[in-house]
């Protein structure tokens, strides 16, 4: 039995050019009461420029297609005119909503080739950031979500929430968002003084915050009424369109790239997976909300066991030196010098490496000849492979039941497209 | 293509194709390497499809990525002696999930015939990553279900990622020209 065996409908996306759609409308037949619509590319629920063409029976939809493109910016082409530092203001542009992430994957890409070691404050520092980055990414989803649904509140809660968050990264990386925080070598500055106490205030108040949110939504009869049993997916399916994150998860399946197969300092801390049971949209919902209570416990325990030392790796061929240490050691100026202008050379092979960003698996293979610009840089997006889902998901249900599965894949289109 | 006689590993001559291949280590008669602790496999396009298919009947039951590059002006690349370099190359990154373990197969493509079979009949989720491709390299891939542009307008002319490929600038005129 092969996967395609497994996709309970296979027809279930709609193939079909904008010619032959036209030539059908024209087509006057009074027994055929479909009809084809777009939705977006403009339309406030599709999350920036996404725009689904739906064969539409009705009220129910048959087929559809999700058409992306709209923000194709030539990401991957740009980076291979940047060097490995400058690299990470590129790539922490694709998801704005988890910059982070894409700038680790990146940077963990380039250390892999050159064979460094990363001080273990670099590593703790990183995990405290990422798993911070993944709350405000899911409170961002809470929001979105919400509105979509008709809980019109959320949009105010959820930014505010989120707004805790991002006010600790401008104190630290100097920005909201696209921090350039997480470089090939470290991260770019020690975290500031007093940054403990501002942690703590976020863990202080995101607790009791979380349960109102239960009041609000997962609680309530009609958030339930429009969620449950809503774009279902079987584990199988998920598996066979390549989708993982929350949505993989939401089908029951336990894959998290966290545990099973750790990289930063993921199997020195304490945390659960947390999965669905039937692979509705409130499974997934649901899977995010508790997410961020999983992501404050490891930050819980980053506060704790985060060493001293280093934030960057000492190897003055890849990390610039000390400010202080220019003045006095000419050695130390040419390596500044060099660096910033000619960027530092990477050995020559290719590597993949992987990250669980709040969407699923975000990775970057990255291809060297040696000098100091890549050959060839590519994210895998977890919501490009998720978006695939969408048709399989929306088969069958109702118009209005499509804005909440296409709100459920959370797809942030600066990645979809890059 | 560029020719570096200086690399090691990166030509088969044509007359030493009958020379011994026994150090080199095989999986389903494809040769594999480990690099920075990740296994690698390379294949030509003929035997690309089988091999993901015996891959997936192995466990790596899902395609998490694939993506093309193009090798135009890179003589670094080292490749085992049994293959033949091409400018392009597919990459498939596989996973597998029960056992927890990655593997990537690099298939070397033509400039001439950049054309594969499509693997979208074991693994539905590479066709948006097919359809990159194809956009992106102009890699072909036959009986594809939806061959169209994913990411580039339907009318685009050309393959963006190409190392050949023009950028495309605007002429900016800085100060007047006398005389004109």
């Amino acid at each position: 039995m092969t996967k395609l065996d497994h996709l309970r409908n296979r027809d279930a996306v709609l193939r079909m050019s904008e010619a032959e759609a036209d030539e059908r409308a024209s087509v006057v037949d009074p027994d055929d009461e479909r009809m084809i619509i777009n939705m977006g590319p403009q339309h406030p629920s599709t999350h920036g420029v996404l725009r689904v063409t739906m064969e539409l029976q009705g009220e129910t939809v048959l087929r559809s297609k999700p058409v992306i493109g709209y923000l194709h910016t030539g990401m991957e082409k740009t980076a291979e005119d940047l060097t490995y530092l400058q690299g990470p203001t590129n790539v922490t542009r694709m998801d704005y909503a988890a910059p982070l992430f894409t700038e680790l994957t990146f940077s963990l890409a380039v250390e892999a080739l050159l064979e460094i070691e990363m001080p273990d404050r670099a590593t703790w520092i990183r995990m405290l950031m990422c798993e911070l980055n993944r709350m405000s990414s899911h409170l961002l989803f809470l929001a979105t979500n919400g509105m979509d649904l008709g809980a019109v509140g959320m949009m105010i809660y959820g930014w505010r929430e989120r707004e805790e968050v991002l006010r600790f990264f401008e104190k630290v990386t100097g920005l909201r968002m696209n921090h350039n925080y997480i470089r090939p070598g470290g991260v770019a500055a020690d975290l500031p003084d007093g940054w403990q106490e501002d942690v703590q205030n976020i863990l202080k108040v995101l607790p009791e915050r979380l349960e109102q949110f239960d009041v609000l939504m997962t609680g309530q009869p009609i958030w339930r009424e429009r969620t449950q049993g809503i774009g279902v997916i079987t584990t199988e399916e998920a598996l066979a369109m390549g989708a993982t994150g929350p949505i993989l998860r939401s089908t029951g399946y336990a894959w998290d790239l966290r545990r099973a197969m750790p990289y930063l300092a993921y199997d020195q801390v304490d945390f659960d997976i947390v999965v669905g049971t039937y692979g509705d949209t409130f499974d997934r919902y649901a899977i995010r909300l508790n997410e961020i209570r999983e992501s404050m416990r490891i930050v819980e325990q980053c506060l704790e066991l985060i060493p001293d030392g280093p934030y960057r790796a000492e190897d003055r061929k890849v990390t610039p030196p000390p400010r202080a240490r220019i003045d006095e050691s000419m050695e130390a100026l040419i390596h500044h010098f060099k660096i910033f202008t000619e960027g530092f050379k990477v050995p020559p092979g290719e590597v993949y490496t992987a990250v669980e960003s709040p969407r699923g698996e975000l990775g970057c293979y990255l291809v060297s000849d040696g000098g100091p610009k890549p050959q060839r840089m590519h994210i895998r997006a977890p919501s490009f492979v998720n978006l695939q889902t969408l048709p399989h998901m929306m088969h069958g249900g109702l118009l209005a039941d499509a804005i909440a599965v296409i709100s459920s894949i959370d797809p942030i289109m600066g990645e979809v497209d890059r | 293509m560029t020719e570096s006689p200086a690399s090691l590993d990166e030509e088969t001559e044509p007359g030493e194709e009958d020379m011994p291949e026994d150090d080199v280590e095989r999986l389903h008669g494809s040769a594999v390497v480990v690099n920075n602790n990740q296994t690698v496999v390379h294949t030509g396009k003929a035997e690309y499809h089988d091999l993901i298919q015996s891959l997936n009947d192995d466990g790596y039951g899902v395609c998490v990525d694939l993506c093309g590059v193009d090798y135009l002006g890179n003589d670094t690349r080292s490749l085992p002696v049994t293959v033949t370099a091409e400018r392009f190359e597919l990459v498939v990154n596989l996973l597998d999930v029960q056992a927890s373990r990655r593997l990537r197969v690099r298939v070397q493509l033509s400039e001439a015939a950049p054309i594969v079979a499509t693997i979208t009949d074991i693994h539905p989720g590479a066709e948006a990553m097919e359809r990159e491709a194809n956009d992106m390299f102009g890699l072909e891939f036959e009986g594809h279900p939806d061959p169209t542009p994913i990411l580039l307008p339907d009318d685009w002319q050309g393959h963006p990622l190409r190392k050949d490929y023009s950028m495309g600038r605007i002429p900016v005129q800085f100060k007047a020209v006398d005389g004109r």
